[in-house]
């Protein structure tokens, strides 16, 4: 055989992997784009240009999805990376009980996201939810979690800050172990104290770690759909949509269309966010 | 070479598309049937061979029961099996069909909405015209008008016509000394006094969005009555909700129900079955609903249910005063089912007068039938009873639904932020204009 054919030949084996990415990802991809430019209703399509752009852009609902879209992935984000630090640092260290509260911490993660949901909804509940009867039981009075238009949102990101940081965490103990031992025995030597160990070295030294919960968390929180759909449906009225579930109910009013655009949307936007993020991220790392 | 690869390609992509399609078919016969509550499945007594119909049915109330036991007497006389597909309600239920309907995986028969939920699903195309069946005769115009696309009738109706009225507690009204309120302002002066009894005058149950939409789309008789040409405009983009103030009225009726602190505390929170219990207990006094909620107490509470009144939405002038009707669902042949003849022999069953007794002596009417010689039984509801009264009179109107096919997807959640408090009458009227408009340009209505 020659070299030419040899090539060839090898291309083959890649053939079964090719046709499954063409079909099942490439090729919706592609249709999207296109479908997102008719009026389609699954069976039946006419081209209608950027009309549905147009439409999904006037949307009042969706200048609000967009800003809570932030917010959410914001919040989110910023706590999981706190949240993540203090406890794989707290973690690491020599404390009692240490594997059983890592699995503690890890427990929420494995749950359903739509159980974790219907059950905070419930116990969110103003008058006889589980979290305002504690409350009233310490003499407090617990807002109207979900149905108070000023914190509803940050009700459901603290719901999903409670069930992700589990990975956060985990990713930080991770990291954390990975620092040499020398470099704290040196501080300690230097006559540095914990924080410091804290601030100088463990916080520089799992910036890998954390720059992957930066990433995972966020894009996690722009595209966040089944908390907020099992909790508030984007009610009261508006106040909680996000993208995903403005998204969602295009899909469900039958406006296939339109709710493809939307998803192009959704994914140039999330592209737009995260590849800067990412690089910007990755480089400060290369400088350190 | 060459060719030995294009070969291989070409191998590889049939083997592929072979396998997708196996996998397709494998497993839609069995996840769509539901044997084990089919009664008919369990009773043998015919040993000739059976014709085997399906029929797609959500499963709210005593229809899903009324319809087992009409199936389970067809099956004797016609010897036609019925294989029940449970869907699921509301926009769940509307995904499901549309995405059946678009894959060709349909039920030969289909029980669902009138009025312009189906007019989303393209009764042409999709269903058997039923226009010159001779048991076409026996059903109410102002039914057939809800299933028709270009003059073709495509359903028959299955159960009772509904209405969006206020359901009130009467035992309350009778210890409270009130009267049922023919205007707007009677109908605030009541809750002003249940509020002061220390009783919930409105029930909000705004946790199932859908239930937050009932003073808009209740109010429709009193829109009609007024500018009666509104459905027709509205529907060629003449006639807008925020710029008619009869039709604004709706709105506004929400906002002053909100501002003056009528409802539950926890309206926000609070879901359609603890609203009913509120209305049956007494605890709380009026509930605008469809009156199809009767039935639902009467599977709770069934002690209660006579208890519960019927008074159409008060407009602000007494001369103004009818009900706002749902039509009932319809069952429909899916065009393209395996059993079209079988399917519409159980059809003309269905509609028989014996087909109807039997369907009647378990469905719990929640108004009038819609087919001539059907009668509401003496055991009916009373507030069922006290809508019989508008319909001797007169005195009813459609719901806008049934009469447009334009309805915005998105008005439950803009009647909350108006019930909420979140935005005001107008903002809500304007921002379902826009929502309506969205949807007409979806459907590619003309003059949008």
């Amino acid at each position: 055989m020659s070299t030419m054919t040899k090539r060839r030949y090898s291309y083959v084996f890649l053939l079964p992997a090719a046709i499954i990415y063409f079909v099942f990802f490439l090729l919706p991809t592609v249709l999207s784009f296109f479908f997102s430019m008719t009026r389609w209703t699954l069976t039946d399509w006419d081209f209608i240009g950027f009309d549905n752009y147009i439409t999904f852009f006037s949307e009042t609902a969706l200048s609000i999805g967009f800003r809570n879209t932030l917010i959410f992935a914001v919040v989110t984000c910023g706590l999981k990376v706190l949240l993540g630090l203090l406890l794989g640092t707290l973690l690491t260290s020599s404390i009692i009980f240490k594997s059983y509260l890592r699995s503690v911490i890890f427990f929420p993660t494995l749950l359903s996201t739509i159980a974790v949901g219907i059950t905070f909804s419930t116990m969110m509940h103003p008058s006889q939810g589980l979290i305002n009867i504690s409350l009233a039981a310490l003499g407090l009075n617990g807002p109207d979690w979900l149905g108070n238009v000023k914190i509803a949102l940050l009700s459901v990101a603290l719901v999903d800050v409670w069930k992700g940081v589990g990975i956060a965490t985990v990713i930080f103990i991770a990291g954390i172990t990975a620092i040499p031992q020398e470099y704290y025995e040196a501080l300690k030597i230097d006559g540095g104290n914990a924080y410091d160990g804290f601030r100088h070295i463990t916080i520089p030294l799992s910036r890998p770690a954390m720059n992957t919960v930066i990433i995972l968390a966020f894009i996690g929180g722009l595209r966040t759909f089944d908390l907020i759909w099992a909790m508030t449906k984007g009610g009261p009225g508006f106040t909680t949509d996000l993208i995903a579930s403005i998204i969602y109910k295009q899909y469900q009013a039958g406006f296939y269309g339109l709710a493809t655009a939307g998803n192009v949307i959704l994914f140039i936007g999330v592209s737009l966010l995260a590849f800067p993020l990412y690089r910007f991220l990755t480089r400060s790392e290369v400088d350190q | 070479m060459r060719k030995t690869r294009s070969k291989l390609i070409s191998t590889a992509c049939i083997l592929l598309i072979i396998t997708l399609l196996a996998a397709c078919g494998g497993n839609n016969a069995p996840a769509t049937t539901n044997n084990a509550a089919d009664p008919g499945a369990q009773t043998p007594t015919n040993t000739a061979e059976k014709t085997k119909v399906t029929l797609m049915v959500g499963n709210t109330g005593t229809a899903l029961e009324a319809l087992r036991h009409v199936a389970a007497e067809a099956e004797d006389k016609l010897n036609i099996t019925i294989e029940f597909d449970i869907k699921p309600d509301g926009t769940e239920g509307d995904n499901l069909v549309k995405t059946r309907l678009a894959t060709g995986d349909m039920a030969d028969l289909l029980v669902y909405n009138s009025g312009s939920l189906l007019q989303a699903i393209n009764p042409e195309q999709n269903f058997v015209d039923l226009t010159n069946e001779p048991y076409m005769a026996t059903v109410m115009d102002s039914f057939k008008s809800t299933v028709s696309a270009n003059g073709k009738v495509f359903g028959v109706p299955f159960g009772s016509s509904n209405a969006g009225a206020i359901l009130y507690n009467k035992k309350v009204y009778a210890e409270l000394g009130l009267s049922v309120p023919k205007t707007w302002a009677e109908f605030m002066a009541n809750n002003e006094k249940i509020h002061a009894a220390g009783k919930t005058a409105v029930i909000g149950t705004y946790k199932d969005t859908w239930t937050s939409q009932l003073f808009v789309l209740a109010d429709f008789y009193n829109v009609h009555s007024q500018v009666p040409a509104f459905a027709e405009d509205y529907t060629a983009n003449k006639a807008k909700y925020a710029t008619t103030p009869a039709a604004l009225r709706g709105f506004e009726k929400i906002e002053e129900v909100f501002k003056a602190g009528f409802m539950n505390k926890d309206f926000l929170a609070t879901t359609y079955d603890v609203g009913l219990k509120m209305l049956a207990e007494g605890t709380g006094v009026h509930y605008p609903m469809l009156t199809s909620a009767l039935d639902a107490i009467n599977q709770n509470y069934p002690e209660q249910v006579n208890d519960i009144g019927v008074f159409a939405q008060p407009s602000d002038s007494a001369d103004r005063n009818g009900l706002t009707v749902w039509m009932p669902s319809a069952i429909y042949i899916n065009k393209e089912g395996k059993n079209v003849e079988a399917a519409k022999r159980w059809v003309e069953y269905f509609v028989s007068p014996e087909g109807q007794e039997v369907l009647t002596s378990k469905f719990n009417a929640a108004g009038p039938y819609v087919i001539e010689g059907v009668e509401l039984p003496d055991d009916a509801y009373e507030g069922v009873k006290e809508m019989q009264v508008y319909f001797d009179e007169g005195r009813t109107a459609p719901a806008l639904e049934f009469l447009s096919p334009v309805k915005g997807p998105n008005l439950e959640n803009i009647t909350v932020a108006v019930g909420s408090g979140i935005s005001s009458a107008m903002e809500g009227a304007e921002n379902y204009d826009k929502d309506v408009e969205k949807q007409a340009h979806q459907l590619n209505l003309p003059g949008w």
